[in-house]
């Protein structure tokens, strides 16, 4: 079925078509990890992606985020048909569209806090005093004020990713790409990196796609899907209830820093899908073989 | 991205890595500060040396006798017997008599503004109580003052009376006054010795004393004797001779002294047409002091290129200690890549990182190769003479060597894969 751009796609964020991406092309170790991944992700959908190690789900974070492109497929972003973009376009739509959170957390080093926030904002060309004054509002929405000057190397895992995702939201993207952002933390400061996501999503409608091992935090988000040897085996709807946990640190009340997007969503009634009704355009996106 | 910021990121990282970037600049700070100490010392050289040609007169034109080409002994069967004539001395006739030269003088009126002759006569000992001094005393016109130039501290050259009735008159240096009697300048005038010369007795009558040179003739060869000047006159009647192996013309104020050089060469060699072995030749001092600089800026030239390669050398360690710090930074670049830097923010970072690097050490360099250049010029007695355009030129070339060599290492960072920069461990 060809797809066609309905009502239902204007809120599509994400649109992959028959994605295929292999390796090593035309020599004998030619390897393909991607077999035509069809998906689609709605704006201010909280989507996890689960699978095996090896199964192609890094594979497919990397296509997503763009910092790869893929062998065959359709794939547009927020209306950008990543095929028509150049290297330079591309680095501007990661610049202002998605968020990376990373396992290893790869805050620059020898760079504090407050300019590691800012680097996003650097290369978008924001003013010095409108970047720091942002990157200071960040940092305390993550409750890291009190350590805006302390180098990565003077932060604790928790810590770093606390920047980490601060800084994913510099540029307020539409979308947060975070691959196993809890993997190197304990279950506490990951239950705080957690809560800090669904904030992301509820309050500022934030579109999240969080690549995950741990079946306890797939199920806290709105749509599991399952991949295993690069094609997507299954999704289902989770319970997008999180466990609840006191906030880190209170927002300052009035002065909403995650911006919504252009349709503001309510604060605290998050887009998703009720449970049990298919997702929009999922009829096409369900199914691959 | 702003140039502030990228400058500001290469500071940051100038700072975590302080030992290396400096160990990285030594190579620049060493090239920079010999290519700036060997400018600064040649410069100082040439300067010093045209001076004294100058102070010597430049723009005096020197006449000579000169032996004629030598011509070969080619016998009709064509067998070739070497040189017909050797060396030989010029007798009596074939030197350069005094009427040739009033002669001269009379044809350039206007060309001339003095014609400088010396004879040398001998070195002469003047002792007064316990200390003794050398003369090196030579016959000389009164255009020899002008050929060459005297700054006289006391007293004056010879008056023309007693110029013409060829008085015993001396001109002496002030080292000689203050050896002799260690009395000032001032007090030497009109002061009388005695000495030997040609075997017999002469009193002589200081009237001018001059200041003591001070060139790179006289720092060369430090002597004890000095210089003292006599009217040629006197010195004609002492050694009974009038004619000389050369003297010099110093030309008239807006005449082209090349041009004069040759038509004196030509008026003169009319006296020796008939002279088969010798004959006059004339040069002029300018053109040997312009070839003398060239020869001494070609000299610096080649020593500085020697010295740019120790620049070269440098510009390969920061190379390399670029290549190095991009690979430790990897992951780095690749984070920088995810958060949207293109390939352009990144090669421009690297870049201005390697210009950095270069400007700190050929800043550094410049102030360390004056003060050697400096030290050097002292050394040798000069006044050190940095040259402005060297300095400004060293710093333009780091800067260059900065953006050659840090396009590899820069481009390369710019065109890492982001996933696999990353990934990176």
């Amino acid at each position: 079925m060809t797809p066609t751009m309905t009502e239902n796609d204007r809120k599509n964020i994400l649109f992959l078509r028959g994605i295929i991406k292999r390796f090593y092309i035309g020599q004998p170790n030619e390897l393909q990890i991607l077999n035509g991944i069809n998906l689609d992700v709605s704006e201010g959908e909280f989507v996890s992606i689960v699978g095996a190690s090896g199964s192609g789900k890094t594979t497919l974070m990397n296509v997503i985020g763009l910092l790869d492109r893929p062998t065959f497929g359709k794939y547009i972003i927020d209306g950008v048909d990543i095929d028509r973009a150049n290297d330079t376009e591309l680095s501007y739509i990661r610049n202002q569209k998605i968020g990376f959170v990373f396992q290893t957390y790869n805050l620059v080093p020898k760079t504090n806090a407050l300019k590691n926030v800012e680097l996003p904002m650097l290369y978008a060309g924001v003013p010095r005093r409108e970047r720091t004054e942002r990157a200071e509002a960040l940092l305390e929405m993550v409750g890291m004020s009190d350590r805006m000057k302390h180098m990565p190397e003077e932060l604790s895992g928790g810590q770093k990713q606390r920047v980490a995702i601060a800084r994913s939201l510099a540029n307020n993207p539409a979308i947060i790409l975070a691959d196993e952002p809890t993997g190197a933390l304990d279950s506490k400061t990951g239950r705080v990196v957690m809560d800090l996501f669904h904030r992301m999503n509820e309050e500022s409608g934030k579109t999240i796609l969080l690549i995950t091992h741990s079946e306890e935090l797939a199920n806290e988000t709105q749509r599991i899907v399952s991949i295993s040897d690069g094609n997507i085996t299954g999704q289902r709807p989770g319970s997008g209830q999180r466990i609840y946990h006191a906030p880190v640190h209170e927002h300052p009340a009035g002065q909403p820093i995650l911006q919504p997007e252009e349709q503001p969503q309510p604060v605290g009634q998050p887009v998703m899908q009720p449970v049990g009704q298919p997702q929009p355009a999922g009829e096409e996106a369900m199914v691959c073989s | 991205m702003l140039l502030g910021e990228n400058i500001r990121m290469a500071f940051t990282s100038l700072r975590a890595n302080k030992s290396r970037a400096l160990l990285t600049m030594l190579g620049i700070i060493i090239g920079i500060a010999s290519v700036i100490a060997i400018m600064t010392v040649g410069n100082s050289l040439t300067n010093s040396l045209s001076d004294t040609m100058q102070s010597q007169g430049a723009s005096n034109i020197s006449v000579y006798l000169t032996q004629r080409e030598p011509e070969e002994d080619r016998r009709e069967n064509g067998i070739t017997f070497g040189t017909l004539r050797s060396q030989r001395n010029p007798n009596r006739s074939d030197l350069i008599r005094t009427e040739m030269i009033l002669d001269l003088r009379e044809e350039f009126r206007e060309e001339i503004k003095a014609i400088s002759v010396q004879q040398n006569i001998e070195t002469v000992t003047v002792k007064a109580g316990t200390s003794s001094a050398d003369l090196e005393l030579s016959g000389v016109s009164n255009g020899y003052f002008q050929a060459t130039t005297f700054e006289l501290l006391a007293g004056t050259f010879f008056a023309p009376e007693d110029y013409a009735a060829g008085r015993p008159v001396i001109v002496v240096d002030e080292k000689f006054v203050s050896d002799l009697w260690d009395i000032s300048p001032e007090d030497a005038i009109g002061r009388s010795f005695t000495t030997q010369i040609n075997y017999s007795a002469a009193e002589l009558t200081i009237v001018g004393v001059y200041k003591s040179a001070q060139n790179a003739m006289a720092l060369l060869y430090p002597s004890r004797s000095t210089n003292a000047y006599v009217p040629l006159t006197y010195s004609n009647e002492l050694t009974h001779q009038d004619f000389y192996g050369g003297f010099d013309v110093v030309a008239s104020s807006g005449v082209d002294p090349n041009e004069l050089t040759g038509r004196i060469r030509d008026y003169l060699e009319g006296y020796y047409r008939s002279n088969d072995f010798f004959t006059v030749e004339a040069f002029c001092m300018a053109s040997l002091v312009e070839s003398l600089g060239q020869m001494l800026g070609t000299v610096t030239t080649a020593i500085s290129i020697i010295a740019g390669i120790a620049l070269l050398v440098g510009g390969v360690g920061v190379m390399n200690i670029m290549l190095v710090s991009i690979t430790e930074r990897t992951r780095e670049i690749g984070t920088r890549k995810a958060l949207g830097a293109t390939n352009a923010s990144i090669r421009v970072q690297f870049i201005t990182e390697a210009i950095i690097i270069c400007l700190i050490g050929g800043a550094i360099g410049v102030i360390l190769g004056l003060l050697l250049g400096a030290l050097g010029a002292k050394l040798l007695g000069y006044p050190a003479d940095p040259s402005l355009s060297s300095i400004l030129g060293s710093l333009l070339f780091s800067m260059f060597i900065g953006v050659f060599f840090g396009y590899y290492p820069a481009n390369k960072a710019a065109r890492m894969n982001p996933i696999e920069a990353l990934r990176y461990e």
